[in-house]
């Protein structure tokens, strides 16, 4: 039995109620009444669990007033907690003070949804820029999204820090480099990086709200660019909360196929990643050599699956596209050749000390600190967390193919790099394993919408760490609501803590060990 | 050392490798692009790359074109940290109501002749994004655009491609 269920159970007596329209069992949902709703995190916490996400709902077409959700997690459990808030006092009680990444949860719930968080310590906006009016909450039903929102005039309260030789460096949001745009706000004394200050939201281009417009096939085109890097990430989840809602079942096939292309996006990432990082730490021959081996994988996947990042091959009831014998032979012997290219490259970062000597012992993220934070994926696994959504709560075919978990102690850049060499080697093993079982059969399996008043749950593990979709059908079907936590989400906030006492000209170093994505983040 | 030199070595010219079809492609974009270049800017050809709202896709395949494979420095193509040295910019996305002032303000410190290129599906119409709230749409409704490249994202071969329709199309003004 759910521990955590128990927990809340004997804690909340009657006062906690399961709600039968969420979907899956292994996701269950309780409602609980919203006086009640701090101390139930508070026994999460006691627990040893950790926030995963916190999202509102604005359920006035179920004749109800807003939804306040939080979803926990420990190990392989989780447990979505619900409670509801009228249209005329959008108030529920602040987690931030028992969960630290419920900070920018609830920022982002008040600015969106007009939801406040009582007793939170920061008021000011998140996502939503300055220079919205403050009475916009484009999730809220009543809000016309066909129009750009009009500007005002407003200013951001950064952080200061005062003191003889502190200077400030602000940077972005366009960067120097090919990259997303993103605003970061250093104080310095010397070189020393005396704090660290992230403001994102550029990207922000509305992708919750236009969810509740489109036909659940388009959710999965929509899902798949949330984040290119991880299109096929992304599509599964969202594809996988979809079907548990009408009990679609895509054949073995399907499930296999998808995690091909799951542990192939995993692969390309990684080794663009590594070699970014190689380079930032000056050592350019490494990017080259890498960025050869992504190019040829991403033409394999050009031309077996149509797409070189393989974007809308995953569709709810199964996948689009097939592969034939010829292509299993040719992807085969492609993970021969790369084992055997990637393995010299290994040797060579191994054995260089001047790379070792920028990467360790930079941008460390303790264990204590990626526990607090609640962070995911490569970044919690190299500091320390055991944590593998593959592994702990495995979907098929990982059940049948276990990954391996590779988990470092030392939080710093190198661990970052390095536990995604592991995982290159891995997903390398997996992607054997996958087409030498990968069973007959359809790939597809007719969809037919879920019906009114339902909502999915669905965690994936993608190449940056756990993705979350929760998706809540309308009375009259279409989608009412669709939450989208990327590992980004929550992974941002730890590069500050990462930076702090670190040189200035190491940032790019260290945000390069994490590459977080701004529009996973943004939405 | 040693294994780094072996393996530089062993690397060697990789547009050799490369399947035919897509090579012959490439050299004919390249030699096209080497004299635009040298007619209008000399033989080189700098680069700003914006994002202005994009899901990341596109920027992946614009960092493909630095790959040795692509390696569109080759044809005097480089990008630049500053929109004060650029000739061109190379723009993604549907323009994001956060990244619209940016966006201009980039534009504005683009000296002349600039041409302005909107990359992927998105910076054509706002893509799957649309115009709403806060996606006000493709490149062309917020600074005037030269070329589109379509795609979602559109293949490095296909940005290239793009590039070179930018200089033959467009007289710098
Ligand atoms: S065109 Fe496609 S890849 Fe490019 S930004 Fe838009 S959705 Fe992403």
């Amino acid at each position: 039995m759910n521990v955590l269920i128990q927990i809340t159970t004997s804690i909340l007596g009657s006062d906690a109620r399961q709600d039968n329209s969420q979907y899956p069992a292994t996701m269950p949902l309780y409602q609980i009444p919203k006086e009640r709703f701090a101390e139930a995190a508070k026994s999460m916490k006691t627990a040893g669990a950790r926030l995963v996400a916190e999202w509102a709902t604005d359920e006035t077409s179920f004749g109800k007033g807003f939804g306040i959700y939080v979803c926990y997690a420990k190990d392989s459990e989780y447990l979505i907690v619900k409670t509801y808030t009228p249209l005329n006092d959008p108030t529920f009680p602040s987690l931030t003070k028992k969960f630290v990444p419920a900070y920018r949860f609830e920022r982002q719930m008040r600015s969106l949804m007009g939801v406040v968080p009582l007793e939170h310590p920061d008021s000011r906006p998140w996502i939503k820029h300055e220079d919205w009016p403050e009475n916009v909450y484009p999730l809220r039903k009543s809000f016309d999204a066909s129009k750009p929102i009009p500007r005002v005039k407003g200013e951001y309260q950064w952080i200061r820090a005062e003191g003889e030789g502190v200077y400030e460096i602000p940077v972005g949001p366009v960067h120097a480099g090919i990259i997303e745009p993103g605003h970061f706000r250093f104080q310095a004394v010397g070189e020393d990086v005396i704090n660290l200050e992230e403001k994102l939201g550029y990207v922000h281009k509305g992708i919750e709200k236009r969810f509740e417009s489109i036909s659940w096939e388009d959710g999965a085109k929509l899902a798949g660019r949330v984040s290119g890097d991880s299109t096929v990430a992304h599509a599964l989840c969202y594809s996988h909360a979809v079907e548990s809602m009408t009990g679609c079942n895509p054949h073995g096939r399907a499930l296999w196929l998808r995690a091909l292309m799951l542990e192939r996006e995993r692969i390309a990432n990684h080794l663009g990643d590594i070699g970014a990082i190689c380079n930032d730490a000056a050592f350019a021959f490494m990017l080259y050599q890498l960025t050869i081996l992504k190019e040829k994988l991403l033409r394999t996947n050009l031309k077996i699956f149509g797409h070189r990042f393989m974007m809308d091959k995953i569709i709810p009831g199964g996948t689009s596209v097939d592969i034939n014998k010829d292509a299993k032979k040719e992807i085969l012997a492609e993970m021969d050749w790369l084992t055997n290219e990637f393995e010299r490259l290994v040797t060579i970062y191994d054995e260089n000390p001047s790379l070792e000597d920028r990467v360790r012992d930079t941008g460390i993220l303790p264990p204590e600190k990626a526990k607090e934070l609640c962070v995911v994926g490569f970044v919690a696994r190299a500091s320390g967390q055991e944590m593998d959504c593959r592994i702990l709560s495995p979907f098929p075919p990982y059940d049948r193919i276990v990954p391996k978990m590779t988990v470092l102690g030392s939080g710093d850049v190198h661990a970052r790099g390095w536990v995604r060499v592991e995982e290159v080697r891995d997903s390398i093993r997996l992607i054997r394993e996958i087409l030498n079982s990968l069973p007959e059969g359809k790939i597809r399996e007719g969809f037919t919408p879920p019906s009114p008043d339902k909502s999915g749950f669905a965690i994936v593990e993608g190449w940056r760490g756990e993705i979350v979709y929760w998706v809540q059908s309308c009375p009259k079907g279409g989608i009412n609501r669709c939450m989208v936590r990327d590992p980004s989400t929550v992974n941002w906030i730890a590069l500050e803590e990462a930076i702090h006492g670190n040189i200035v000209p190491d940032f790019p170093l260290c945000n390069k060990s994490f590459n977080q994505s701004y529009s996973g983040h943004d939405l | 050392m040693l294994r780094i030199l072996h393996q530089i070595f062993r690397t060697g010219i990789v547009t050799e490798p490369l399947p035919p079809a897509e090579e012959t492609e490439i050299e004919v974009i390249g030699v096209r692009l080497e004299e635009a270049i040298k007619r209008y800017f000399r033989r080189s050809l700098t680069i700003r790359e914006i994002d202005a709202g994009s899901c990341n896709g596109c920027e992946l395949e614009i960092h493909a074109l630095n790959n040795p494979i692509y390696n569109c420095e080759r044809f005097g193509i480089h990008f630049t940290a500053s929109p004060r040295f650029a000739d061109i910019l190379l723009v993604t996305g549907p323009v994001s109501i956060n990244m619209e002032i940016a966006l201009i303000r980039t534009y504005n410190a683009t000296p002349n002749p600039k041409f302005v290129i909107a990359v992927g599906d998105c910076g054509y119409n706002g893509g799957i994004f649309g115009e709403s709230y806060a996606s006000l749409g493709g490149i062309g409704k917020i600074i005037p655009v030269d070329v589109y490249i379509h795609g979602c994202p559109p293949k490095p071969a296909d940005i290239l491609n793009g590039i070179l329709k930018s200089i033959e199309d467009s007289r710098p003004t």
